[in-house]
């Protein structure tokens, strides 16, 4: 079994860093519906790629979050993204792949993918 | 649903919008009497008994609550179709809890599936909120008591990087402990 002596030595060394990353209007909002038609089309491993992918890489402006059911659930699973002071951007019919794609090319490179946007299929 | 680990995880996301504070849930596999038992608790608004009657029935939706939809009836589908029984017990200011039964040689019961990653999920996306989860396999068991955790964090975030990475850890080293690596 897994000793809780562990957490211990991680309160140690993150005390004094909280708050660091709290959440102020810099911050870049990326949005993983999950509701029943979310999770019942494959937004689990979606949810789980983009906050592996942001944690590994460091992008500590970036909060990953879920939400309920955004109206669209044909389009599911979707990804929004909200940049402060940029029109929200919305990912449809995302896999695991796609997310990593999204990280890589919106959130660090800053260029939209158009090619899985709603308004690519719209 | 491919895994009754998701509808864990619909069900129990439920709770966390009822505005719980405390969501306990349990996975319960007895192989002796051939049964696994889900049973998610939460200490929520709860709901009146027409919305208990209301909940089940995929067909009633009002598309003002949200409450109401097709997580409830496909986890009630997904237990009673491999022999189980399904239960919902309501109390409005007091909680809501969910109690799922199947049985676990039925040829038509999902598997279990990632249950590990649903708790995860549950916990660090929900940080503000305290979980008790509980794994029981025949005799052996473990507990995640999120409010243990809080305690010796302190004001370190349950949804920090270092605390999500062990919380991770836990969850798999104490279930391989528990059931031995075996496939439910």
């Amino acid at each position: 079994m897994k000793s809780l002596e562990e957490l211990k030595a991680i309160r140690e060394r993150m005390q004094g860093q909280v708050g660091l990353r709290s959440e102020d209007e810099t911050q870049t909002r990326v949005v993983v519906g999950m509701a029943t038609c979310g999770i019942a089309s494959g937004a689990r491993p979606v949810l789980n790629a983009l906050s592996e992918i942001v944690q590994t890489k460091g992008l500590s402006n970036v909060a990953v979050t879920q939400t309920g059911c955004i109206g669209l659930c044909q389009y599911e699973p979707i990804v929004e993204v909200m940049e402060p002071g940029k029109e929200k951007v919305t990912y449809v019919k995302m896999t695991a792949e796609k997310a990593a794609e999204v990280v890589e090319q919106h959130l660090i490179g800053g260029t939209v993918v158009a090619k899985y946007t709603l308004n690519s299929i719209e | 649903m491919t895994e009754i680990a998701l509808n864990v995880h619909d069900v129990a996301e439920n709770s966390t919008r009822a505005k719980a504070t405390l969501v306990e849930i349990s996975v319960l596999i007895s192989q002796a009497d051939d049964i696994l038992t889900i049973i998610i608790k939460d200490n929520g608004c709860g709901m009146s008994e027409e919305q208990v009657r209301h909940v089940t029935d995929p067909f009633f939706t009002t598309r003002t609550t949200r409450s109401v939809g097709l997580g409830v009836p496909f986890f009630k589908m997904a237990a009673e179709c491999t022999g189980g029984s399904f239960n919902i017990d309501s109390t409005i200011g007091v909680g809501t809890t969910v109690t799922a039964v199947f049985v676990l040689s039925s040829i038509d019961r999902m598997p279990l599936g990632d249950i590990n990653c649903t708790i995860h999920s549950l916990i660090t996306f929900n940080a503000d909120i305290d979980f008790i989860y509980t794994y029981r396999f025949n005799d052996r068991e473990f507990i995640l008591d999120t409010r243990q955790f809080r305690e010796i964090l302190g004001d370190v975030p349950l949804n920090s990087y270092e605390v999500s990475e062990y919380i991770k850890e836990y969850l798999a080293e104490n279930k391989l402990d528990t059931d031995g690596g075996v496939v439910i």
